[in-house]
């Protein structure tokens, strides 16, 4: 390759002062050159790089950045989708601050997100801390756990959901065998936020399965060398494994955490698309679904999508500031 | 946590007990589902065992035709819009993986950076502008929107994974095809693409299973019957719920969830490494 040794000789002849000043362009798109090691040359292969990346450039732009920015530009519009976007400033967000659903739609997201994450996280890793180490059928477990994980996202075990916390359902038929007697829990204002949390426990199994991984990771000596020392097993565990898997905790957080925000598809089929009862499973994605493309109100759909953009975006970031308080990473 | 020469049998034992109760309660509900897709809907809920006192097929031979076409019509949109989703991603994320992972150019990081930051994006911000500029492309009712973000590499994840992959692979390989003259084409398509089975295994699992399960798009873009997809279709079953009973809804749920099913049996070692090494669900 031609471009190769081109590159590296005037790389090599380089570092010294480029000389030319005055110009700025040349100067400055040869200095990369200089960082590349003799693997590459720079420019020779940023046009092919180019033509491998021309799929993704234009998924890039048509599909994300392109809509990316208009939807932040709809978002201080009103439209409708059949007249042209009118440019109402701020009146979206203020119209949001005064809309009791929206309001509900936060309420109903938030604690979807607080209760079901932790009971989740706390599943995964009692199970992956059982089934790590020294167990027999270790993979078969595994897997038992992990099938609803693949399956629970789908339409069909919504369906199924509304059949098991339906009036006559197999959950109040055991609450029977106690005495405890409940109506639909699907019709009960109180009661229908909590299948959907059982729903997103129920697929406690892939952050398990991430665990299981993690927890491979600790060295047999830490545990080796406690024992010594006289460590109970409890001891080990809130020493030596919680320390250690901090890293993989957070990641599972974060990962669950963000996924929980985006909730859709069970809250729009166990409610049969209307967030009911009272907008006690109106998810906010399902409210921006309602009002972008039930009512058509474009603008006000794209304002809400950029709020749970922003409130993603400062949950994750809150998340690592705090995390530097809990995360363990290696001796430091 | 437990070292296992200090593991006495007894502790074994219940772990065991307990690990076998408990799988039995998370997976109950779908063996219930399994069993009674097979009773006549008026037993479903009165029945909460496994065995049922009476079996039938008549659900399934209802829920076939209750949607005026035949179901698989929608099983077979499913498995297009399946199919044509892991070719695309396939194609687009290989060759995208590709060029961040190997090839040396000014913009390589930035890209690969603004890559990563797609992951983390909502798909609410972006899906209303897509469905303003899909409705003006008159796409509505056609599988184009459902399928052509796939050809231009928008499922980030992918990439990422590939690239790690791409990475772990020696750099040797690359330099000694090209000392015998390979470019980066040749270099990518007979040298790399082969090495990359396992990555691309993975996404073609999770590609299929997840746009198998998807429900938002079609629901977005397809309002006639015939193109439904199978998600959709369900939805539409449970909307005239009283008309097909529970039976009947059981039935097709479970058809949908065979090719999942089949999936994890056949390719767990590749969906357990994937969720291990990238977090995807």
């Amino acid at each position: 390759m031609m471009t190769l040794t081109s590159s590296k000789d005037t790389g090599r002849q380089e570092p010294g002062p480029s000389g030319d000043a005055g110009s700025p362009g040349p100067a400055g798109r040869r200095r990369p050159r200089g960082r590349t090691k003799a693997s590459g040359g720079t420019r020779g292969q940023g046009l092919v790089a180019h033509i491998f990346l021309l799929p993704w450039m234009i998924g890039m732009v048509g599909v994300t950045a392109g809509p990316l920015v208009a939807s932040l530009v709809l978002a201080f519009t009103d439209y409708d989708l059949l007249s042209t976007p009118q440019f109402i400033g701020l009146d979206n967000f203020v119209r949001m601050a005064g809309d009791e659903r929206f309001w509900a739609a936060v309420r109903v997201t938030l604690v979807y997100v607080l209760v079901s994450v932790p009971l989740q996280l706390g599943f995964a890793l009692f199970l992956a801390v059982v089934l790590d180490k020294g167990l027999r059928g270790l993979s078969l477990y595994r897997s038992a756990f992990y099938l609803p994980s693949l399956l629970g996202g789908s339409v069909a075990i919504a369906i199924l959901w509304r059949q098991i916390f339906g009036e006559n359902g197999l959950v109040n038929h055991v609450l029977g065998w106690f005495g405890i007697e409940l109506g639909s829990w699907l019709q009960d204002p109180s009661l229908a936020l909590s299948t959907l949390v059982v729903l997103n426990v129920w697929t406690f199994g892939s952050p398990m399965v991430i665990f299981l991984a993690g927890l491979r990771q600790i060295p047999e000596e830490l545990y080796e060398a406690s024992m010594i020392d006289g460590a109970g097993r409890v001891r080990r565990f809130w020493s030596i494994t919680i320390p250690l898997l901090t890293p993989i905790i957070f990641l599972n957080l974060i990962l669950q955490m963000i996924s929980a925000f985006q909730a859709f598809t069970q809250a729009h089929v166990v409610s049969g698309g209307s967030g009911g009862p009272l907008d006690s499973t109106l998810f906010y994605t399902l409210y921006i679904y309602q009002r972008g493309f039930v009512n058509f109100d474009m603008g006000y759909a794209s304002a809400m999508a950029w709020v749970l953009l922003l409130v993603i975006a400062a949950a994750t970031a809150a998340n690592f500031i705090v995390s530097r308080r809990w995360v363990y990473y290696g001796d430091e | 946590m437990a070292a296992s020469p200090t593991t006495s049998v007894p502790r074994q034992v219940t772990r065991h007990v307990v690990l076998v109760v408990f799988v039995l309660l998370m997976i109950y509900p779908l063996l219930w589902m399994v069993v009674s897709s097979f009773k006549p809907s008026n037993l479903i809920l009165s029945q909460t065992g496994l065995f049922p006192s009476e079996i039938t097929l008549e659900n399934y031979a209802d829920g076939w035709d209750a949607l005026g076409s035949p179901f698989s019509l929608f099983l077979g949109n499913s498995l297009l819009i399946g199919v044509g989703s892991v070719l695309g991603n396939l194609f687009s994320c290989s060759l995208t993986a590709y060029a961040l992972a190997r090839l040396n150019f000014r913009m390589g990081k930035v890209y690969l950076a603004l890559t990563l930051m797609t992951i983390m994006l909502p798909f609410h911000v972006l899906v209303i502008p897509q469905y303003i500029l899909f409705a003006d492309l008159g796409w509505i009712n056609t599988y184009i929107p459902l399928l052509l973000p796939k050809f231009l590499a928008t499922d980030a994840v992918f990439i990422f994974l590939m690239v790690q992959f791409i990475r772990s692979l020696p750099r040797e390989l690359d330099q000694a095809a090209m000392i015998d003259g390979a470019g980066p084409f040749r270099i990518f398509w007979s040298v790399i693409l082969p090495l990359m089975q396992p990555a691309l295994i993975t996404t073609t699992i999770f590609t299929f299973i997840w746009t198998w399960n998807d429900y938002f798009g079609p629901l977005l873009y397809l309002t006639r019957t015939e193109l439904y997809t199978v998600p959709v279709a369900l939805k539409s079953l449970v909307d005239t719920e009283t008309q097909s009973g529970i039976g009947t809804m059981f039935a097709m749920s479970l058809l949908s969830l065979v090719p999942i099913v089949l999936f994890f049996i056949f390719a767990q070692r590749y969906i357990i490494k994937g969720i291990a090494t990238t977090g995807i669900k």
